[in-house]
């Protein structure tokens, strides 16, 4: 909402020394948010200047038309102080006359662009203006003659014509409907100065009769008022006086026409959207109903609309001719032929006209007005006010005829505790305050011994809550005047076992030289492709948007492989050859379930409601995903680097795991995105919770990440539940250890974790480790076989083990792995 | 050992002689200064204080002494060896520490030599920013409440007094889910959180929600369709707008400074009434004059928008079962990624999720 300041004065006796900056911030104090304050006339810039007319050189035309050469004398302005040469057509000057010029670089009203041009056989650097060149009248007949004692050359002529007269440009919240006007506005001002406010909207208007345009309204709850009056006789080619076209284009609309212009102009004045139709192209009375399925109406801005039968229509015999509230039709449009005018102010449903625009996607001035509620009380003011300024500078003449269907709904009355503003803001607000605030925004209010009863005027539809007067009440006395208290929490228990475990998952990767990584949960089908899931992968179970913000991006993810691999490209891209990223994140895992009940909101739900609603969602597990690309470890004058592989991925879910006082066991497994021989399953007590390796050639290739690329994802949900909350503190036996080496040859095939297993199952409860630390390939082990060697650790517990225990247990581990894996002893 | 006493003389057996003794310990003595290296010095022990020295084989002698002469010639050989031997472990301290320093100052390297083998990791200052955030307030005994991110539209709206035709519902421009009619959203904001909080705790309700929510935003430098946000939420008995203003002064200390206060202005938000929208004194100039006409933070505003508040609207309370009669709440909700931006003077939001490792590197291990 843009609120010209002059135009706000015209209704508050504002003190003149009040600038318009204070005047912003106290009105944006109770709740009009300044969004800018616009200085110079709308769109329009300088260099507009005083110039003295110093040569005139009648020259007639070949057209019959005589241009004036001038030399004119703009000081310093134009840069060198030498008399400005301009071409004008205008002849109601003389030398020596005072005149507005704009210089090369300014722009007049509608983007007009002034530069040096040639015209005439002369270079015109400039134009001298007239009023209406300057959007603050419409008397084009010829250029401006200042006052003698109204400056002098080179001048700013904004400041000399009140070109810079400033508007307020104000963010209006929802419930502030009343300040979509000036008199909404005004009215803040004159609370926010504690001085007389004059409502516009306050004027004799005679009583309706049964003479108007006859209307007949079907849907009451719909239309509760609508009123008509008509102007006849009216000049449609007459022009509309400058004050308006100033104050209409000063509120961001467009100026039009005399009879649209003044239409706005009343709606900006008052609030009241006002429609318009040309009295010729009516059939038959008016009538307000809702539409018929299949009806069609071609709104204003020429669009074909298929009607529901949720929409409330203006229609006369011919059918519709207006989509009430929000636009009109077009076959009864106001044209430059319209004599005889029949002016519509109605009152509309809120929730009907912001289904309709919404339905239609046709916001409009009048539409944000009835949507958020309009004054239903000022309808046959504001259809008075229109006619009157049709007539006034139109001409014709007003019918005596006044049709008025329905009246406004009695006012809501909302009854507070006396003290609730008190309870509520924390301030001291006393009763009197709360009662002459309430007052103040036009509420009558009853008092009893305990409790106010406010009638609630008819602007105001958002009050309808005790709430809602407190924050009216809170508002005037000031936000500013709240105190501060910090309230006493009741001793709390910290962050849960879950919370603090992901902080220590983040910290774990970043110390282990991961970065993590925040990305959006959008794919398409195309990335389940690029993955490589088949047809029947689970993963491509995936919840579609309605909306989507790329339509090659309608899903919510079911991995948190895509975008990770996007971010590793990303980075590859930049440079960063060599990086290590990490992202938890949940993931979205639809299993059909039923709709999510729209529950009443007068009552808590239910258990069984409660249940229903949360089965309704899919499930949003947390996953832990990781990518490495390039060197896990740089090269450097120490030697060469190390390139990432499989094994990080996989090293790096392990590392997470002993964070969080977990072991994981590994398995080989083959599973998309993952190279089919280079890919771990990660188990956790036997169940699966993801996989880890390297990724598949093809998926690298349809990244763009670097060949080899490893990457890892686990369902961290689960490893977050089988972290112990407490961890039994191990028995350290301070006895000798006893070291053993064995190399064992057995099949390429067998996993080496399995021998491991296997070793540390045959050795026994003395062993108290077992560590690979060589796998050896080639001709002296033979063909698919391999050589594993493992460090042994033995220790007692209570007391120095002789060798032949150690031997023992070794020999008996030896002996399982041959048992169970046919070793052979290297 | 000497030959046999040709010249027997109980007194003057010669190699005990007074001057003999001299000679020999002056002698040793020579040769010990004389050791430049822990070998010659080896040697040096060996000549004069090994089983074969002079001295050791002149302590032989002694026996040869009448007895009332032995003492004498005891004490005079003894205090020579003691000399010899002091001399010599002195000696080798000294050449050791030589060596010592000798291979310690041939074992210098240049320290500035770069060993960043293990590139450096970092987690992200959004979660940084989340924990800071949640640090805060735990600190004060609250606790810190999550929700899912795919919520249903009841919750996300209805329980929070956004009714189907409330024009609010607009203004947040949400993600629906297919099919609509399964009324199924992506979070337009965390308030769903208080909602199942309150649904599932009893009051006294004190808890901090960070988490990701979703507009249809489109992608700039100021706009993303994710993005992150923490909402405050206390029910309690007896609380007013005043309890509101002490939490959001005391966060804004917090997290910016002493003396940082805040400012309301009046808003609308539907689930709260009154509503405020939360100011943050700019931390930077601090409002004040000249610092305010050129601060870059608040771009000469003095003030910086942070977020949205109020006291929470009764309609809300009883819709997730709590009893307004008795209890009042308020609620606070702030972008983390704005307030990570201003914060630390980010330019681009889409740089917090693009995941170029230099922006989280850049954060360190907290903020």
């Amino acid at each position: 909402m843009k609120a010209p300041v002059s135009w706000i004065r015209d209704y508050v006796d504002l003190p003149a020394d009040v600038t318009t900056e204070d005047l912003a911030g106290r009105l944006t104090a109770l709740g009009l948010k300044l969004e800018s304050i616009h200085r110079a006339s709308v769109d329009m810039r300088g260099p507009l200047v005083v110039g003295r007319v110093l040569t005139m050189q009648p020259e007639p035309q070949k057209n019959g038309k005589t241009i004036n050469w001038c030399t004119v004398d703009v000081a310093d302005a134009n840069g060198t102080g030498e008399p400005q040469g301009i071409v004008c057509g205008a002849h109601n000057f003389a030398p020596g006359d005072l005149v507005v010029v704009v210089l090369p670089g300014g722009v007049l009203p509608g983007g007009f662009e002034i530069s040096a041009r040639k015209t005439y056989g002369h270079l015109s650097a400039g134009m001298i203006c007239s009023s209406r060149e300057l959007g603050i009248g419409d008397d084009h007949a010829g250029i401006i003659v200042l006052p003698p004692d109204a400056g002098q050359p080179g001048d700013d002529a904004m400041a000399v014509l009140g070109l810079d007269e400033e508007t307020i440009e104000f963010e209006i919240n929802p419930d502030r409907a009343y300040a979509l006007s000036l008199r909404g506005v005004a009215r803040e001002v004159a609370l926010a100065y504690g001085v007389a406010f004059r409502d516009p909207a306050d004027r004799k208007v005679p009583d309706p009769n049964d003479d108007g345009y006859p209307v007949a309204v079907d849907d009451p709850a719909g239309c509760p008022v609508f009123v008509t009056r008509t102007v006849a006789g009216f000049d449609p080619s007459a022009a509309t006086p400058g004050w308006i076209t100033r104050r209409v284009r000063q509120a961001g609309m467009r100026p039009i026409s005399l009879a649209v212009d003044v239409t706005n102009f009343v709606m900006l004045e008052l609030g009241q959207p006002i429609h318009g139709y040309d009295r010729d192209k009516l059939s038959g009375p008016i009538r307000v109903r809702r539409a018929t399925p299949g009806e069609r109406l071609t709104t204003l801005d020429g669009a074909v609309r298929e009607l529901s039968p949720e929409d409330l229509l203006i229609t006369d015999n011919s059918g519709p001719i207006g989509l009430a509230g929000v636009m009109g039709g077009e076959t009864t449009e106001l044209s430059s032929t319209t004599t005889d005018i029949v002016i519509e102010a109605a009152n509309f449903d809120p929730v009907s006209i912001f289904r309709t625009q919404r339905r239609h996607k046709l916001p409009s001035e009048a539409s944000r007005r009835f949507e958020r509620g309009v004054d239903p009380t000022i309808a046959a003011a504001a259809a008075d006010r229109v006619a009157e300024l049709l007539v006034e500078h139109g001409g014709g003449e007003i019918e005596d005829g006044i049709t008025q269907v329905g009246q406004p709904p009695t006012p809501r009355r909302i009854t507070i505790d006396a003290d609730l503003p008190a309870r509520i803001t924390g301030m001291p607000v006393d009763r009197a305050t709360t009662v002459a605030n309430l007052e103040a925004i036009g509420c009558e209010v009853r008092a009893d011994r305990y409790r106010l009863t406010a009638t609630v005027p008819p602007w105001r539809h958002d009050l309808t809550d005790p709430f809602d007067l407190v924050e009216e009440v809170a508002r005037i006395v000031g936000y500013d005047r709240v105190p501060s208290v910090l309230p006493a929490a009741p001793a709390g228990r910290g962050l849960s076992k879950d919370q603090s475990l992901r902080r220590r998952v983040g910290r774990s990767l970043a110390g282990a030289g991961f970065v993590e990584v925040v990305t959006f949960p959008f794919v398409g089908t195309a990335d389940f492709d690029a993955l490589g899931l088949d047809a029947a992968d689970e993963r491509r179970t995936s919840l579609r948007l309605a909306n989507p913000l790329r339509a090659e991006e309608p899903l919510m993810t079911t991995t948190l492989l895509p975008a990770l691999l996007r971010t590793v490209a990303r980075n590859a891209s930049r440079g960063a050859d060599d990086v290590a990223v990490f992202e938890t994140a949940t993931v979205t895992l639809p299993h059909g379930g039923p709709a999510a009940p729209i529950l009443p909101v007068d009552r808590r739900p239910t258990e069984g409601e409660w249940d229903d609603l949360n089965k309704a969602l899919p499930a949003q597990p947390l996953h832990l995903a990781l990518a490495l690309a390039g060197e896990r470890e740089r090269g450097g004058w120490w030697g060469e680097g190390r390139p990432e592989c499989w094994a990080d991925a996989i090293q790096g879910i392990r590392d997470v795991a002993a964070a969080l006082g977990l072991e994981v066991d590994v398995r080989a497994a083959a599973r998309a995105p993952w190279h089919p021989g280079r890919c771990a399953e990660i188990l956790l007590g036997g169940v699966s919770i993801g996989h880890a390796g390297e990724l598949h050639p093809r998926v690298c290739q349809a990244y763009g990440v670097p060949a080899r690329t490893s990457v890892a994802e686990v369902d961290l949900d689960t490893l977050l539940q089988r972290a112990a909350s407490v961890t039994p503190a191990p028995a350290l036996s301070t006895y000798p250890v006893a070291k053993e080496d064995v190399a064992l040859i057995v099949d390429q095939a067998v996993p080496a974790a399995t021998v491991a297993a296997t070793l540390r199952e045959g050795a026994g409860p003395l062993c108290e480790s077992v560590r690979l630390f060589d796998v050896y390939t080639g001709e002296q082990v033979g063909e698919g076989r391999k050589s594993v060697a493992f460090a042994l650790r033995f220790r007692a517990p209570d007391r120095t083990l002789t060798e032949p225990e150690t031997a023992e247990a070794r020999e008996s581990a030896v002996a399982l792995a041959v048992e169970r894996h046919g070793a052979v002893r290297r | 050992m000497s030959g046999p006493n040709s010249d027997y003389d109980p007194v003057e057996v010669t190699p005990l002689k007074e001057a003999e003794v001299e000679a020999m310990r002056e002698a040793a003595l020579q040769a010990v200064a004389g050791a430049t290296d822990l070998d010659q010095l080896r040697q040096v022990r060996h000549d004069h204080a090994g089983d074969r020295s002079p001295l050791a084989l002149a302590n032989r002698e002694i026996g040869a002494l009448p007895p009332q002469a032995r003492k004498e010639a005891g004490m005079r050989v003894g205090r020579a060896r003691g000399a010899v031997n002091q001399a010599i472990a002195a000696r080798q301290a000294e050449l050791e520490a030589a060596d010592e320093e000798r291979m310690l100052a041939e074992e210098g390297v240049d320290v500035t030599l770069p060993w960043d083998r293990r590139p450096r990791g970092a987690r992200h200052p959004i979660t940084m920013m989340s924990d800071k955030v949640a640090d805060v307030f735990v600190a004060m005994g609250w606790e810190v409440a999550e929700g899912p991110l795919v919520e249903a539209e009841w919750l996300n709206f209805d329980a929070l007094n956004l009714g189907p035709d409330h024009p609010a519902r607009t203004m947040q421009d949400t993600f629906w889910t297919e099919p609509t009619d399964n009324h199924v959203v992506l979070r337009t904001h965390t308030s769903p959180v208080q909602a199942r909080t309150m649904l599932t705790r009893e009051p006294p309700v004190y808890v901090i929600c960070p988490g990701r929510v979703f507009r249809t935003d489109e992608y700039d430098a100021t706009h993303s369709p994710m993005f992150h946000q923490v909402e405050g939420l206390v029910v309690d008995e007896g609380i007013t707008m005043a309890h509101l203003k002490g939490t959001l002064d005391h966060f804004a200390q917090s997290m910016f400074g002493d003396g940082i206060t805040t400012r309301f202005r009046p808003s609308y938000f539907p689930f709260t009434e009154p509503s405020a929208e939360v100011d943050l004194v700019c931390f930077v100039c601090r409002d004040r004059s000249p610092a305010r006409e050129s601060c870059r933070t608040c771009r000469g505003e003095g003030w910086i928008e942070w977020g949205g508040c109020g006291v929470v609207n009764p309609r809300v309370l009883v819709a997730c079962g709590v009893d307004p009669d008795r209890y009042t709440g308020f609620a606070f909700g702030m972008g983390i990624d704005r307030t990570l931006m201003f914060r630390h003077g980010a330019e681009d939001l889409r740089a917090v999720f693009e995941g170029d490792v230099r922006f989280s590197l850049a954060f360190g291990s907290e903020l």
